[in-house]
C-alpha cells in the first residue's frame, strides 16, 4: 500500500469509529427515550462488563489457568472493597508470581 | 450548585475522572505498546502509528486493521470491518447519554471521541452524575496513555520484562471485575445481566457464531433487554422504576 493511501485509511477508520459515538448525544438527549429503552439502556454498563470479561479472561493464552488465576485474585481483592486500582495491581502480582512459579 | 457550577466545581470533577483513569492507564500500557510492537512489524512508520491512535482510538479495531494489513486487505474491507468492530460504542454512547448532566452538547460530542468499552464501563459505575468536566478528565488519561505507549512500543519494543508485561495484559480484565464485584452486591439484577451476557458471549464466541465485534453487542442487548423485560413484566408497566 501507497503511504498516501494509509494515510487515508487511518482517517477513514477515524471517521467510522467516531460517528457511532457522537451520534447519540448529537441525536437525543437523556430521558427522551420511551422509558423501556431507558431502562435497557441502564441495564447496558451491567450486561458489556459480563461480556467484555467472558470468555476473553480464559482465552488470554493457550494455558486457560493463566486468566483463571488473574480473575480470581482481582475478584477476592475487588470482594473486600478494594479500590480498583488496587485490584488490578493485586492481579498483576498473583500472575506475575503464578508465571515466575511455573 | 448544579445551576451555576463554578470553575473550581468543574476542576474538581475533572480532577476526579483523571483520577477514575488511573485503572485505565495502567490498563492500556501493555496493550498500546504491543500495537506499537506489531505496528513496527506490519511495516508502519512511527508516525502513522501513533497517528491511527491519535485519530481512531479503538484498541481492538486497530489490532485487527494491523492483521488485516498485512494480510495485504484492501482498504474497504478494513474501513467496514472497523466500523462494524465499534458498533458497539453507538450501544454504550446511548446508555451513558442516559446518564450525563443536562446542558451543552458541545461538550458530549467532544468528550464521545473517548468513548471505549473502558472509559464507557468506569463512567457508567459512578455513583454521582456524568458530568462533562467528568468525562473530558476521564477520557483524557486514558487517550495520553494510549497514545504515549503506542508511540513508545513502536519505539522501545515491549520494554518491560517479559513476565510483567505477559501479567499486565490481566489489568483490564481485572479492571471490569473490580468494577462490576461492588455492583454485584447491590441486587441480584446486576449479577443476572452480566452472568447471562457472558453466557451469551462465550458462545457466540466459543461456537463461532458471531465475529466477536457482534457477538458482545448481541449478548450485551439480548440480556439488557431480556433483565428488562422480565422486570417489565413482574412489576406491571405502571408501577415500573428504573432502578
Amino acid at each position: 500500500m501507497l503511504r498516501a493511501e494509509i494515510i487515508v485509511l487511518i482517517a477513514m477508520m477515524a471517521m467510522v469509529t467516531y460517528i457511532p459515538r457522537m451520534l447519540p448525544f448529537a441525536l437525543w438527549s437523556s430521558k427522551q427515550l420511551p422509558r423501556f429503552i431507558q431502562g435497557v439502556l441502564g441495564n447496558v454498563p451491567y450486561a458489556a462488563l459480563g461480556a467484555l470479561i467472558f470468555p476473553a479472561v480464559f482465552l488470554m493464552k493457550e494455558d486457560i489457568f493463566y486468566g483463571l488465576v488473574g480473575a480470581i485474585a482481582a475478584f477476592i481483592v475487588a470482594f473486600t472493597g478494594a479500590n480498583v486500582v488496587l485490584v488490578v495491581i493485586a492481579s498483576i502480582a498473583a500472575l506475575s508470581a503464578y508465571s515466575y512459579i511455573l | 450548585m448544579e445551576k451555576n457550577r463554578t470553575v473550581d466545581d468543574n476542576d474538581g470533577e475533572f480532577r476526579e475522572g483523571l483520577h477514575s483513569g488511573v485503572s485505565i492507564f495502567i490498563g492500556y500500557l501493555p496493550v498500546a505498546m504491543t500495537f506499537g510492537l506489531i505496528a513496527k512489524a506490519t511495516g508502519l512508520t512511527l508516525i502513522e502509528t501513533v497517528m491511527m491512535s491519535l485519530l481512531v482510538f479503538a484498541g481492538a479495531a486497530q489490532y485487527i486493521a494491523l492483521s488485516l494489513l498485512a494480510a495485504g486487505t484492501g482498504m474497504l474491507e478494513i474501513v467496514l470491518t472497523t466500523f462494524i468492530v465499534n458498533i458497539r460504542h453507538f450501544l454504550m454512547a446511548a446508555s451513558l447519554n442516559e446518564k450525563a448532566e443536562r446542558g451543552s452538547v458541545f461538550g458530549k460530542v467532544i468528550y464521545a471521541f473517548g468513548i471505549t468499552d473502558e472509559t464507557f464501563t468506569v463512567a457508567s459505575m459512578r455513583q454521582k452524575v456524568i458530568t462533562t468536566s467528568y468525562m473530558l478528565g476521564l477520557v483524557s488519561i486514558s487517550y495520553f496513555s494510549w497514545v504515549i505507549n503506542s508511540g513508545l512500543g513502536y519505539l522501545l519494543g515491549s520494554g518491560l520484562p517479559k513476565i510483567l508485561q505477559d501479567s499486565m495484559s490481566i489489568a483490564l480484565y481485572a479492571m471490569f471485575i473490580g468494577l462490576l464485584v461492588p455492583s454485584m452486591k447491590k441486587g441480584v439484577k446486576v449479577v443476572f445481566l452480566a452472568a447471562l451476557a457472558a453466557c451469551l458471549n462465550s458462545i457466540f464466541t466459543i461456537g463461532k457464531l458471531l465475529p466477536s465485534g457482534w457477538a458482545i453487542v448481541a449478548a450485551t442487548i439480548i440480556s439488557a433487554v431480556l433483565t428488562e423485560a422480565v422486570l417489565y413484566m413482574k412489576k406491571g408497566a405502571d408501577k415500573h422504576v428504573e432502578g
